[in-house]
């Protein structure tokens, strides 16, 4: 029984990962239409972020969390301006085939530096340990990390879709030119929307590092499963991917415990099914 | 985009040329990986430049036709010609499979779809028993072909390798020029139009799938031959990105372009390979290179070339 929670709630920390992840994956395909293969590389920056700043610079967690995204964001904000800028209005594959280039150029860096296995980061001092409730016991942290990814992905939520910058960004997916014409600054919206998307996958690998090891393929790894996840959810709704990130996260850390076998595959095979039945997508419309 | 055909003849002949005299100017081994993954392009060529659909899991149809050739010829015993039968016919039945599905959605959720699959596939190669799991599938046996000629040693094989590639190639040829290749161009430049005219898009591009998925296969197979192994890097995306980078950089929907573009990507993994995890920067480098600035493709910017001036 034990064993079982442990596993839903490491279900649960990857599934809100996972809506980190496909929640940034949205925004930045709904108003740049560009889908993102770079973003797995950058969670893995974002982790690597905070790892070099506690050995380098004794930067610690607290800090790491807010400046790692913020780094991250940055560089992001460069790619937008430097590279995709050039290939808006061509047909959205040569984003892909951009991205997924600096995918291999970022991963193949880090894993010159750094080497291929994984390096631990320790976990912050205030949220180790934990507490055993009656039917498991709870790690401090893992609590803390799906409380937290929970919040950061319902206050996206909240701004998208409550706020008048929301509104912006929600214009800005159904017709760009409109709302140019209306006099906001398109450009300045799509940069930032990248930017913030790809803080958000670095805001996950920050707390992802004290979870999982801190390695340069750490990315790759889960950026298929997203795909897939985008995919079962469809793009269509901010809701609907965090609820498809979380759930699937549950059915993985279920399958982890009854048919371990399967664990690495169901996501895709769930994908499979979603494909014959409702081909656009749990929450999708076809665009 | 289409070059005076005498020039195209020219190319042919070059090419035809070249690929018999190579094993005698370049390392057979190399050479045959070359045509081993030329052949793989140009399959892959088919669906992204002439059908417009990027398939970003074709790995999985390259590993998957060689871990079962491998099987068949290391633990059964099979002759290379049953062996590379039997796994192409495991990559078409998979091209069936996994392109029935993805063809249900277009554009960008096609690419995740098959990248997503093929990941799937990889997953399975790395948990079944029978694929030896890290290590792959070593010590594949060559065999013998008809039961007189010994594969064992390289020459033989090559030829036997080119005329693997002659017949992909012809296959290939073939079909872009046929009525059915036009339908095809047809889908790639407009498909709701190709579909008011009254073609059944879904089927030709399933078919379309199918007849790349599995000559991928072919090539996998064969290649899983020439190197006696079948491992877990041609399953894996890495191997799904650099079919992708060799038909751009070569020029995709052109004929030539991807069997140039294998040629210079296999021969820069060779002249890097003590590079180590620069290679992938490199590899990501040239491929955000080609996206930004050089999306024709060597061949493509030759035909321009060649247009322009005649």
């Amino acid at each position: 029984m034990k064993a079982l929670f442990g596993q839903l709630l490491l279900g649960l920390i990857n599934g809100s990962f996972y809506a980190l992840l496909s929640l940034g994956l949205s925004i930045i395909f709904g108003l740049l239409n560009v889908i993102n293969f770079a973003h797995g590389a950058l969670y893995m920056l974002g982790a690597f972020a905070a790892y070099v700043g506690l050995v380098q610079l004794g930067i610690g967690y607290w800090p790491a969390l807010v400046l790692s995204p913020l780094v991250v964001g940055v560089l992001g904000l460069l790619i937008e301006v430097l590279l995709l800028r050039r290939l808006y209005g061509l047909d959205p594959l040569y984003g892909l085939l951009l991205t997924f280039g600096l995918t291999l150029v970022l991963e193949g860096a880090f894993q010159q530096l750094f080497g291929v296995s994984g390096n631990p980061y320790p976990m912050p001092a205030q949220l180790s340990g934990g507490a055993d409730v009656r039917f498991m016991f709870l790690p401090w942290y893992r609590g803390w990390a799906v409380v937290v990814s929970l919040l950061v992905c319902f206050a996206s939520w909240w701004v998208i879709e409550r706020t008048r910058l929301g509104s912006y960004l929600r214009a800005g997916t159904e017709n760009p030119r409109l709302l140019q014409a209306f006099g906001v600054n398109v450009p300045l919206m799509f940069t930032l929307t990248y930017a913030y998307g790809v803080a958000l996958a670095a805001f996950a690998g920050v707390m992802a590092a004290p979870i999982y090891q801190v390695s340069p393929s750490m990315g790759s790894n889960l950026i298929m499963v997203v795909f897939a996840v985008v995919v079962i959810g469809g793009m269509g709704s901010i809701a609907g991917s965090i609820i498809t990130g979380v759930g699937l996260g549950l059915v993985e850390g279920m399958t982890k415990y009854f048919y371990p076998e399967f664990a690495s595959t169901v996501v895709f095979i769930i994908m499979a099914i979603v494909l014959l039945v409702r081909p656009a997508g749990l929450f999708g419309r076809e665009r | 985009m289409k070059a005076a055909p005498w020039v195209e003849r020219l190319g042919y002949a070059i090419l035809v040329v070249a690929g018999l005299v190579a094993p005698f100017v370049v390392y057979p081994v190399f050479a045959m990986n070359v045509l081993c993954f030329a052949l793989f392009a140009s399959a892959f060529n088919l669906l992204l430049g002439y059908t417009g659909l990027l398939s970003f899991g074709h790995a999985a149809y390259l590993g998957a036709a060689g871990y079962v050739t491998g099987y068949a010829c290391k633990a059964w015993g099979w002759p290379p010609l049953f062996g590379i039968a039997l796994g192409t016919l495991v990559a078409t039945a998979l091209g069936y499979i996994i392109g029935s599905l993805a063809i249900r959605r277009s554009g960008i959720y096609f690419a995740m779809i098959t990248m997503s699959f093929a990941q799937l596939i990889f997953f399975l190669a790395v948990q079944f028993p029978w694929t030896g799991g890290e290590d792959g599938l070593q010590g594949v046996p060559r065999g013998t072909l008809f039961g007189l000629v010994d594969l064992s040693r390289n020459l033989p094989l090559y030829y036997f390798v080119y005329a693997v590639f002659l017949f992909g190639f012809a296959v290939i040829h073939r079909t872009i020029h046929s009525p059915f290749g036009h339908v095809l161009r047809s889908i790639r430049e407009n498909e709701a139009r190709a579909l008011s005219l009254g073609y059944d898009v879904a089927r030709y591009k399933l078919l379309a799938f199918v007849l790349s998925a599995a000559l991928s296969g072919l090539a996998g197979a064969t290649k899983s031959l020439v190197f006696q192994l079948a491992s877990l890097t041609d399953v894996h995306w890495h191997m799904s990105g650099q079919v992708v980078l060799m038909t751009l950089l070569g020029g995709m929907g052109t004929v030539l372009g991807p069997s140039v573009g294998a040629l210079l990507v296999v021969a820069l993994q060779n002249e890097l390979a003590s590079l180590g995890s620069w290679v992938p920067v490199i590899t990501g480098a040239i491929f955000v290179v080609c996206v930004l600035a050089f999306r024709r493709g060597i061949v493509g910017e030759v035909q321009a070339l060649v247009k322009r001036s005649f």
